[in-house]
């Protein structure tokens, strides 16, 4: 037997039809700011899980790297927990390169760490994934993952991986680093997720010539410098679309 | 014949060997001291059982995805359960993490690479502990 | 002249001793992994340039002519050459046991050795690493099968399609080997098509010395069976050092690439001595020569083989530590200086954990075989017909 319910077969009530469509409107004018919002904040708050709206990256200016400084290496060193040892054996993830042209005599400086390719050798090349590259674009170890087999280290066009070759100690606690793992530049990832947009070679270069930034954003400083100014991507023959640009060389 | 019963009987001895190096007898239970005033991510029954399936899911999500910090990171942990006396949770037998793997005999690993001790770097040195433990 | 193995009519001191010996040296690579894994890497002379050292010189020496030993077995069961059947099942024995003896070296080598059960679990496609997780256990497998196929007389008639099976697997792996040079995109010493190709030839050659030297400390081969592998030797290792002529050749055209060639043919100190004095001369030039002279006989064999595997040691030393050896070209046309050595030579030389860690790898691969031929039966014997058509 059908349940008999007092409105039954009527329409809503036109007070209730009027409420209903006030209230999408101010529901949609509510709504409407938070969609421009969201545009602007890409990238993903502290907390949240790190999407490909954003693509994290370098922008370093050869003329204005100062030869003789190291505030780049020293400030990464600190930062990461790195022992800062320049032995064969010791790990680097930052370096300074001086450069000299052979053609003309002329002399330049610039640092080179890993350069977060998008195509990145060594995550094709490492067994068992732990070489992988996130979301936004930063390539990272998963220490959990690698054997230490050092495939990753001879696929790198530039050098940038290093094998930790004794027993560590004195790890920073946002940066688990061990023996018989390769690690490299992480473009202090620890920080960018804590939502500090910036690494700490960036800030600590006394003449600002590193410049950190969204790649993906056109109105980012980094991106409009890109645009406008000759830059440069090492060993740009390689197809490896850097995240890491040179300007000045 | 004779001769691949010499062979087995060298395999097995070789196998069998760290197996007749072990003490008779119980091992005593670790006992822990935790702080009770504050409340771990969950009840102690759940973490016992849980602790290395949320471990290795937020290792993923850590790693993985860039989610830091927040109660179920593992700096948080040591904040809360590094031993009071040594600042850390696997300096020694007694601590934390150690005293139930040695218990159990699971190895720990994790502390060959994360930092055992809470906030920032302390000075002192600190043995790799957890490895030079398993060998004995 | 006592032989390196131990045969069953030799009796059972002559095995005890040989076992012993072997499992000495295997205690040694054993105990310099243990310590190498203990104290981390630095034990060694590998750094962050020289990533990979003897081990691997070894290591891939072993999984190279592992993978062409088993072709003696092919040529009988694929390509009816039945000269070489009764030693097939020698051979097939071989590959296993050498690759048994290079995968532990490998193993042991890695960074965390503690995680093979890791590398195992996780694979990513694109790597050469992970398809040899399955290459190389599918190897074993298709050996083991081979084995049995031979060894168990009604299941002879599958011996061939096995053996074809395995004849094609042991291209793929032995590709999959010559890749990971190939695939690495940016070192000048690798990053070749050619490389392929090279480690091919270069498993045949070194496959047919390895069993001449085993099958001569297992009594050695009839007349004619010797003159058919005294002319496949020597082609073998023709076919190598034309491939690697072949190899220089290319890179010398190209500009960016000349002073590459250079540094290992010319002066790159160490590496041209053994390139040329090793492996051209030694190990090629003079065994060519001695396989084919007038009244080359069974030693001239034994001793073209013998040298062939030493020009082989030359040639992968060469190839792996002088194509690290020889800096990164990150900014062509520029001299680099740095605190990570770029623009640098890397220096390198041998340690002994090292050596000790690749030797074990040999003991392994000595004592499989070793106990293997008193255990089963893989040497030729009656059912294989009279000595003369050994």
């Amino acid at each position: 037997m059908a349940e008999v319910s007092p409105n039954q077969g009527e329409e809503p009530a036109p007070s209730r039809r009027r409420l209903l469509a006030a209230a999408a409107a101010f529901a949609g004018v509510a709504i409407a700011p938070g969609v421009t919002l969201v545009e602007v904040a890409r990238a993903a708050r502290p907390g949240e899980p790190v999407t490909s709206k954003v693509r994290w990256g370098l922008l370093i200016d050869a003329n204005l790297c100062q030869e003789g400084c190291q505030e780049c290496v020293l400030a990464c060193n600190r930062e990461n927990g790195l022992e800062g040892g320049t032995r064969p054996v010791d790990v680097q993830w930052i370096r300074k390169v001086e450069l000299k042209e052979r053609a003309t005599g002329r002399t330049l400086g610039l640092p080179v760490m890993c350069q977060h390719c998008a195509n990145p050798p060594c995550v094709d090349v490492c067994p068992t994934k732990a070489s992988f590259k996130r979301a936004d674009g930063i390539v990272l170890v998963d220490r959990h993952t690698c054997i230490g087999c050092r495939y990753c280290m001879l696929a790198c066009p530039y050098k940038a991986r290093s094998m930790v070759h004794e027993p560590i100690t004195q790890q920073k606690p946002e940066v688990p680093r061990g023996k018989g793992c390769v690690e490299s530049c992480t473009l202090c990832v620890h920080r960018i997720d804590r939502g500090e947009r910036n690494t700490a070679c960036a800030e600590a270069c006394p003449t600002k010539a590193i410049l950190f930034g969204d790649l993906n954003d056109p109105e980012s400083e980094i991106s409009r410098r890109i645009a406008s100014l000759p830059t440069k991507e090492l060993r740009a023959d390689l197809r490896l679309d850097l995240g890491v640009r040179y300007t000045g060389l | 014949m004779p001769r691949a019963l010499w062979l087995l009987a060298l395999a097995a001895a070789f196998v069998a060997a760290p197996a007749a190096r072990a003490e008779p007898g119980r091992v005593p239970l670790p006992v822990l001291e935790v702080d009770r005033t504050t409340t771990c991510v969950a009840p102690p029954e759940v973490m016992r059982r849980q602790h290395a399936r949320m471990l290795e899911r937020r290792k993923d999500l850590t790693v993985r995805h860039g989610v830091r910090g927040g109660k179920e990171a593992l700096t948080s942990c040591i904040e809360c359960h590094a031993d009071r006396q040594t600042g850390a949770a696997v300096a020694t037998p007694q601590a934390f993490c150690q005293a139930c793997h040695d218990y159990v005999a699971v190895r720990l690993n994790c502390f060959e690479c994360h930092q055992g001790r809470p906030g920032a770097l302390r000075s002192g040195a600190i043995e790799p502990g957890t490895l030079s433990r398993w060998l004995r | 002249m006592a032989s390196v193995l131990a045969l069953p009519a030799d009796g059972e001191r002559a095995f005890w001793i040989r076992l012993a010996a072997g499992l000495a040296v295997l205690a040694a690579g054993l105990g310099s992994a243990w310590m190498i894994f203990r104290a981390g890497h630095i034990a060694t002379n590998m750094n962050n340039e020289i990533v990979w050292g003897t081990p691997h010189v070894f290591a891939i020496f072993l999984i190279v002519a592992a993978s062409g030993v088993l072709n003696v077995a092919s040529m009988a069961s694929v390509f009816g050459q039945l000269h070489y059947k009764p030693w097939a099942r020698l051979s097939g024995l071989l590959c296993i046991a050498m690759l048994a003896g290079g995968l532990m070296v490998l193993m042991l080598d890695l960074g965390r050795p503690d995680r093979v059960v890791v590398a195992a679990t996780h694979i990513n496609l694109t790597s050469v690493f992970a398809w040899n997780v399955f290459l190389y256990t599918g190897m074993f497998a298709l050996a083991a099968l081979y084995l049995w196929m031979q060894m168990e007389k009604r299941m002879n008639r599958y011996a061939r399609p096995v053996g074809i099976a395995a004849f094609v697997w042991r291209f793929v792996l032995t590709t999959g080997t010559g890749c990971i040079f190939a695939f690495l995109v940016a070192r000048q010493a690798y990053a070749s098509a050619v490389l392929p190709p090279l480690f091919i030839a270069m498993s045949l050659a070194w496959g047919m010395a390895v069993f001449v030297l085993v099958q001569a400390a297992c009594g050695g081969a009839g007349e004619d069976l010797q003159r058919r592998m005294r002319n496949l030797l020597g082609i073998l290792i023709a076919l190598v050092l034309y491939l690697t002529a072949v190899y220089h050749l290319t890179n010398l055209y190209f500009a960016r690439q000349t002073e590459f060639v250079r540094f290992i043919l010319l002066d790159g100190g160490v590496y041209p001595l053994l390139f040329w004095g090793g492996y051209v001369l030694a190990g090629s030039l003079v065994p060519m020569w001695l396989v084919w002279r007038q009244g080359a006989g069974m030693g001239s064999l034994r001793a073209a083989a013998a040298l062939t595997v030493v020009g082989a040691f030359a040639a992968l030393y060469v190839f792996i530590l002088g194509g690290q050896a020889f800096p990164l070209d990150i900014f062509p046309g520029f001299d680099e200086t740095s605190s990570f050595r770029d623009g640098a030579i890397a220096g390198y030389v041998p340690s002994l954990l090292e050596v000790l860690l690749g030797l074990g790898g040999v003991a392994a691969a000595y004592l499989i075989t070793l106990v293997g031929i008193q255990v089963l039966d893989f040497l030729p014997g009656e059912a294989d017909g009279s000595p003369a058509a050994r």
